[in-house]
């Protein structure tokens, strides 16, 4: 058997096990999927979600431009490798068609061209595709080279961190090191040989032939290109490299309306573990670094909810703040993610909240409920109430006396059961009232009672929205000052509930808001969050104590927060007095 | 004759000073505030045995007399210099000789207002047990709206043995502090029913037991175990208090009239700035760091420079004065080794 007729059978091999592995995981997500979500699909696949998914993996899965977003060098690393990548068998492949005269040849002819083309070649455009291909290489080596250099000296790419790797990994990883060196050196060598390539590749080679004899390097060079193709492939379903495919078929699937619901553990939920790359960049974004936290954060839960070694120490040392989510280049749901797996791991207790029952609702247009933390920081309260006097409103303290919790901490605990007694306690005492209006000073609230709460025809507003709505139109008159103030963003009203605006537009009119470098949706966590159950409160410090000294680098007379539990958090480590957007407002007042 | 700067005139300074006269030194007393006697100023009378905090003042300031010892009042210790053995420590414009140095600088009452949820300034009627003190002294107990309170709420450990407030540490005299209010309280105000909110009471010296016992046999003060949660204000303006009852399991919710916070001890903050002048190290709790725990209460990390009274920890004034003792006989004996 000639050399040529079986040098090229692991990279054939390899991508028949690709294929066949990938298609088949694809299948099987779709067959776990709820049936509201397959008919999701169903509905989604002919129309034009489908061509905008088709548009959004050419922009993320091919050109990254969510991670140029965030680190251009890392951006132009994962492009070119991905785009170069793709172009070189995309130009190659139309190479090969021209030189055949059709579409129709063996496949391995475009991928090992070089190595089947070693006389003079006469076809339409053969000057231009010989140069294109070659640049085309380079640009994938300038990538290549970036990967060395990033794997070795993270701190280049603007990354404090980058990932562990596994086993099976450091293979994968080895072997598309491996590829595009490869073929460089089978392109060039034969070159040398056959003068085959551009002048560049031709010179080249013509440069390493006179070193040696190159003929006898060529066949063991192709035989290697082939097997660490082959070897690539048959490891990238094993290894994070299966993000390749799973990041295009999550692209489908959210463009087509499956959602992750964090009571239902369904198939969707591998459809986005598997499509993180584990790049690395939510490493960077988690504020439990400071805290010397380094084995919870998203990047090692997905990789522990694949590899099905997740424990509760990890999956319950995340403060849910959002950071790393905004941050995923993916768009990988992992504050959801997590949430699942917490249900999944939590004993559910039967925890009686009986006693609420007894509650009888008043009749109203408008509810105000306060929730736990606005009870424990009863200057927030009280300004709320001389708000709401000073509006003349008519309204109902729903938890003036009796305090039912929203429901929300048990539920970022992984408590459902327990929250839905809760929820469905509430719910019933704000339908019975009549309310169209449910007024809270707490995002957390806030958050539980948009999203988890069926309230028909009742409007669920944040006390920013709601002041800022008295003060456009003249129910409440504020004062311009002196002071300077920076805006502290809560988590779950930012980049959970995406309330910016309102409060910066609220405060702007009594006081001078100083912007900050990270705010809004790179607001730092006050580092007291409810859904952190693992860590301890000296390390709780030291993320409240970090972020307050940022807010202190830009001199401000006070802290502006609206959430309760952030002004708590951090009025343990206070250098600057931290307050609530209701307080300031009534000190606003006060000076007429 | 030896020079020796005290700093800071409460009761642990002035003792100090005037031992350390005693024995022929020169002593020379930097006051930050207006007058001698510090904290103590504002108390009514002290416990066990209601003994008015005048008594003690008044033995401080005749015993001041005695000796001719240099006053600084309104002065801090702006710079310090190391001569020879000893320090330059300047003050104004004025420059001492020390060859030893006392720190006696006291201590800082917890800022209640830190525990946001039990309303402290926020709520009228809220005090700390140093307002009621004052209001002792002044026999006005009546509420903001100038009534007898019907019932009245004394809760403890605000601000100590609190890990979110960074006090890990018992202040120790609050509980029996506590009690000693409860039944002045009961005797000004005998149709009061008053409540002490305690996680558990630690009397730990001479006559404290018999002090709580006597709060609960003689005047009918209920002592109910568990933190308080939340204060608010109810809608007929007496307040309302949140707690568990850990003896029965049970949540309780109680309307009242006054509360009264028993706040911890804490390090105060001059004292770090001064720690740091003297080169002294200090605990994690912000106190002095003694050399030794068992064998040297009050001498510090650096030779020459020793401590007395609550810079080092929590203590009762009986506690504050025999440590000012102590502690002016280590200085002695360190003065004999020169």
């Amino acid at each position: 058997m000639n050399f040529s007729d079986y040098f090229y059978y692991p990279f054939l091999i390899g991508t028949i096990f690709l294929f066949v592995v990938v298609f088949g995981r694809f299948i099987k997500w779709f067959i776990g999927l709820s049936k509201i979500d397959k008919m999701r699909v169903r509905i989604g696949l002919f129309s034009t979600k489908t061509l905008k998914s088709v548009w959004e993996s050419i922009r993320e899965g091919l050109l990254h431009h969510n991670i140029f977003k965030t680190n251009k060098m890392l951006g132009y690393m994962h492009m070119s490798l991905a785009f170069g990548w793709f172009l070189l068998i995309v130009v190659g492949h139309i190479e090969t068609s021209c030189y055949h005269g059709t579409m129709f040849f063996p496949f391995q002819h475009s991928i090992f061209f070089r190595y089947y083309v070693t006389e003079p070649v006469d076809f339409p455009g053969h000057v231009f595709f010989s140069y294109a291909m070659e640049i085309l290489l380079f640009f994938v080596l300038s990538g290549v080279m970036l990967a060395y250099f990033k794997r070795f000296r993270s701190k280049t790419f603007g990354m404090k961190r980058t990932t562990r790797m596994r086993y099976g990994d450091r293979i994968g990883l080895t072997a598309l090191w491996l590829i595009f060196p490869t073929r460089f050196l089978c392109e060039t060598f034969t070159a040398g040989v056959y003068h085959n390539g551009s002048p560049i590749f031709n010179s080249i080679g013509s440069a390493f032939a006179s070193i040696g004899n190159l003929e006898p390097w060529l066949n063991p060079l192709w035989l290697l290109y082939s097997v660490v193709l082959g070897v690539f492939f048959v490891a990238m379903p094993y290894t994070r490299y299966m993000h390749i495919p799973a990041e295009i078929n999550l692209i489908f699937l959210r463009n087509w309306g499956v959602t992750l619901k964090e009571r239902r553990v369904n198939t969707f939920t591998l459809a986005q573990v598997y499509s993180c790359s584990r790049c690395g960049i939510c490493i960077d974004a988690c504020q439990l670094n400071l805290a010397g936290i380094k084995n919870s954060q998203s990047v090692y839960v997905l990789k522990n909810i694949r590899n099905k070694n997740l424990s509760d120490e990890v999956l319950f040392n995340c403060l849910i703040c959002g950071k790393c989510q905004e941050a995923c280049p993916v768009g990988i749901d992992v504050n959801k993610l997590r949430i699942t797996q917490r249900i999944e791991t939590t004993r559910q207790y039967n925890s009686s909240y009986d006693y609420l029952k007894t509650g009888k609702a008043k009749q109203t247009d408008m509810i105000y409920f306060a929730g736990c933390m606005t009870h424990l920081t009863p200057a927030i309260k009280k300004s709320m109430l001389k708000i709401l006097d000073a509006a003349g409103e008519n309204y109902w303290f729903m938890d003036e006396n009796k305090a039912p919790c929203c429901g929300r901490p048990l539920m970022l605990a992984g408590q459902y059961d327990a929250a839905q007694k809760l929820i469905d306690n509430n719910t019933k005492m704000i339908l019975d009232s009549g309310a169209k209006k449910l007024l809270v000073t707490c995002p957390i609230c806030y958050k539980v009672f948009k999203e988890d709460y069926h309230l028909p025809n009742i409007e669920v507003v944040h006390h920013s929205e709601y002041i800022l709505d008295l003060v456009k139109n003249g129910r409440l008159k504020v004062n311009p000052s002196e002071i300077r103030a920076v805006y502290h963003d809560p988590c779950e009203l930012g980049r959970g509930s995406h309330i910016y605006e309102q409060p910066r537009e609220l405060l702007a009119s009594t006081l001078t808001l100083v912007p900050m470098d990270r705010e809004r949706e790179k607001a730092l966590c006050c580092g007291g969050s409810l859904a952190n159950t693992k860590i301890s409160m000296a390390e709780r410090d030291i993320l409240s104590g970090k972020a307050m000294e940022e807010f202190a680098s830009y001199n401000p007379d006070v802290v502006v927060t609206s959430c309760p539990l952030c002004k708590k958090t951090f009025s343990k480590v206070n250098s600057v007095p931290v307050k609530d957007l209701a307080e300031v407002v009534v000190n606003s007042m006060k000076q007429e | 004759m030896k020079n020796i700067v005290v700093v800071g005139g409460g009761i642990a300074g002035v003792e100090t000073a005037c031992l350390l006269a005693e024995s022929g030194n020169h002593v020379t007393i930097i006051e930050r505030s207006d007058k001698l006697g510090g904290k103590l100023n504002q108390w009514y009378c002290l416990f066990p045995d209601f003994k008015k905090s005048d008594e003690v003042l008044d033995y401080i300031h005749n015993r001041l007399k005695n000796f001719d010892i240099e006053v600084k009042l309104k002065s801090v210790v702006e710079n310090v210099e190391p001569n020879g053995n000893g320090w330059f420590i300047y003050t104004g414009n004025v420059r001492y000789a020390a060859d030893a140095v006392v720190l006696a600088t006291g201590y800082d009452l917890f800022d209640a207002t830190r525990k946001e949820e039990l309303g402290y300034k926020i709520y009228d009627n809220v005090y700390t047990q140093a307002d009621i003190e004052a209001k002792f002294k002044s026999g006005n107990l009546k509420t903001s709206y100038g009534k007898d309170p019907e019932r009245i709420a004394i809760v403890h450990c605000v601000g100590s043995r609190d890990e979110k407030c960074h006090n890990m540490y018992c202040s120790k005299v609050c509980c029996v502090t506590g009690v000693k209010q409860a039944i002045e309280l009961a005797k000004f105000l005998p149709k009061t029913e008053i409540f002490c909110f305690y996680m558990d009471l630690r009397m730990y010296d001479k006559h404290f037991e018999e002090l709580y016992r006597s709060a609960q046999e003689h005047h009918n003060i209920q002592f109910i175990r568990g933190r308080v949660s939340e204060v608010s204000e109810s809608s007929d303006n007496r307040l309302s208090i949140k707690t568990e009852d850990t003896l029965s399991g049970r949540p309780m919710k109680m309307k009242l009239d006054m509360i009264i916070l028993l706040a911890g001890m804490e390090a105060k903050k001059n004292t770090l700035a001064t720690a740091k002048l003297f080169d002294v190290e200090t605990e994690e709790s912000g106190f002095l760091k003694s050399k030794d725990f068992h064998l040297g209460a009050g001498i510090l990390s650096r030779k020459g420079i020793f401590a007395a009274g609550t810079c080092i920890s929590p203590m009762s004034i009986k506690e504050t004065i025999e440590n000012a003792r102590s502690s002016a006989f280590q200085v002695n004996e360190y003065l004999k080794s020169l």
